[in-house]
């Protein structure tokens, strides 16, 4: 008997959503790192706010930004860490010589990146609710594809990121933290795109992101409503960017079966 | 008796490289067939394009006659693969992690088969224990667990009894005789301990190089080389 694709996929993010039972370091990861940051920047952000000549509804902007990029940030990890976990237990070849294909294998994938954010965001927002009366929400409805649009961008990056270490091995982890990070200076997440030196304006016209942060502004600036242009960017820059990756891991998944290298990952 | 894997011409080149040069064979159901040869020879590579885990540069390979290029999934719900270089996530149960196999597998009453298989390799008493607890000879029994949890008519196996100490690997072997017979499945089996060959495998397949370079029962080459045991036939074919 076999199972139908949709038990395929529950199973296998399942296998992951064990790992937070029992495991401390993970659900550190979904508590730690999250509450580290609010506490820091949203003391920065307090301190900052009270200085003369400080831009209004400043901690709206940064606390906003930090929640919004820790999104982009977990989209990324939860797709290119939870491949990573099957390197460091010598599980990838239990799973890539079952049934589940590797288009099932990367549906599984998003679909756990989203069940981690949510985790993680689900803290975030309470705990600057709780310790700042910081209410995300204020975005009102633009806040729904201005996630949607953090979201995809982390998958891309993410699916191009586990392709790479598939290809090039342990080398190649450190992308799994590095590589979004990467991408936070263009992505205007704490300044708007306007300061930025000429050129890197030029790039970060092509990141998703910064059209997503420009856009959180605008709706803080604006009190409301929904910034259309910023979103129809993004989501146009997204589509590329999600099918421009999808088409490379399945590339590198063959060059990566030609070579040999699925046994050889973590090695 | 039908051949349920068929090898035809199968080769693999690393960059230039031969790892498999032109091997051809057959695997018959109910058969253990053994894939022997020094370190390097190519047995894992032959099995890895057995798997679909490596694109052969050429040749042919059908499993229960079907082509592994267009029928991936419904060829490896039928088989399954251990081998003593992998493992299983750390922080599950071994009951957790079988669970998410069986899921994978699509197995009918997962709950009953993972008590018969633990049972039958004497771990039931380990089922709550996380895998990091365990012993690697532990952990290996549990792999071999999940490699049998979906019924495979054809089971792969890389060395699976590397990492065991001699009285756990007998009982091993014994244990996989033992399925085999009763269950009547298929078994290719690598190793390059010879003894372990010789009282496991129906037929053997020498490889050396990338190429193979005898095939038999392990009576039958004995024989014609006139070796008291198979290590014996091996040295004096890897040295000539
Ligand atoms: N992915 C790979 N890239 C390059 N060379 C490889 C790769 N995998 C195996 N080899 C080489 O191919 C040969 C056969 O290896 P392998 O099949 O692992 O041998 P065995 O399992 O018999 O010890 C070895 O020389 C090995 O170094
Ligand atoms: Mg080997």
């Amino acid at each position: 008997m076999m199972a139908s694709k949709g038990a395929r996929i529950l199973a296998y993010t399942v296998r992951h959503l064990y790992l937070y039972k029992r495991s401390l370091p993970r659900l550190m990861e979904v508590f730690y790192w999250p509450i580290l940051d609010l506490v820091v920047w949203g003391f920065v952000s307090i301190y900052l706010s009270r200085q003369e000549g400080s831009l209004p509804d400043f901690i709206t902007f940064f606390l906003g930004a930090l929640i919004l990029w820790d999104i982009l940030f977990r989209s990324q990890q939860g797709i290119s860490v939870s491949f990573l976990e099957d390197v460091w237990s010598r599980n990838l070849l239990n799973i890539f010589v079952s049934p589940l294909s590797p288009a099932e294998y990367i549906t599984s994938l998003l679909f756990l990146s989203i069940v981690k954010l949510l985790l993680t965001s689900a803290v975030m927002v309470t705990l600057a609710w709780l310790l700042y009366s910081f209410n995300i929400f204020i975005l009102g409805f633009a806040l729904i594809p201005l996630v949607v649009n953090l979201i995809v961008m982390g998958w891309s990056i993410g699916i191009i990121t586990t392709a790479l270490i598939m290809r090039y091995g342990q080398e190649a982890e450190v992308l799994a933290w590095g590589i979004a990070l990467l991408f936070q200076p263009v992505s205007a997440v704490f300044y708007p795109v306007e300061v930025l030196p000429g050129w890197v304006r030029s790039i970060a016209l092509f990141v998703p992101s910064s059209h997503v942060f420009e856009g959180m502004r605008e709706v803080v600036a604006g009190g409301g409503g929904v910034p259309i242009s910023n979103i129809v960017w993004a989501a146009s820059l997204n589509c590329a960017y999600i099918t421009v990756s999808i088409i490379f891991f399945w590339w590198n998944f063959k060059v990566v079966k030609r070579k040999g290298l699925l046994a050889k990952v973590g090695e | 008796m039908d051949a349920i894997v068929e090898v035809r011409g199968l080769t693999k080149l690393f960059n230039g490289f031969r790892a498999v040069e032109d091997i051809s064979f057959d695997c018959r159901k109910g058969e253990i067939l053994g894939l022997i040869g020094p370190n390097g020879a190519g047995k894992t590579t032959t099995l890895q394009m057995l798997l679909g885990l490596t694109t052969p540069t050429s040749g042919v390979i059908r499993i229960f006659g079907l082509d592994m290029d267009a029928h991936r999934q419904q060829i490896l719900s039928r088989v399954n693969f251990s081998s003593s270089y992998i493992s299983l996530p750390f922080s599950l149960t071994v009951r957790e992690n079988l669970m998410v196999f069986a899921r994978l597998y699509g197995v009918a009453a997962p709950k009953k088969r993972i008590e018969e298989l633990l049972a039958i390799f004497e771990i039931g008493a380990l089922k709550d224990t996380p895998v990091r607890r365990l012993s690697s000879g532990q952990v290996t029994r549990v792999c071999l667990c999940k490699a049998l949890l979906n019924a495979p008519e054809v089971l792969f196996l890389d060395e699976p009894t590397a990492s065991l100490d001699p009285d756990i690997a007998d009982k091993t072997r014994k244990l996989l005789k033992k399925i085999k017979d009763e269950q009547s499945i298929s078994i290719l089996y690598t190793s390059h301990n010879m003894k372990e060959m010789e009282e496991m495998c129906d037929r053997v397949i020498f490889m050396d190089k990338g190429r193979v370079i005898e095939t038999g029962s392990p009576d039958e080459i004995k024989r014609k080389y006139g070796g008291a045991d198979l290590e014996d036939v091996f040295i004096m074919l890897a040295r000539s």
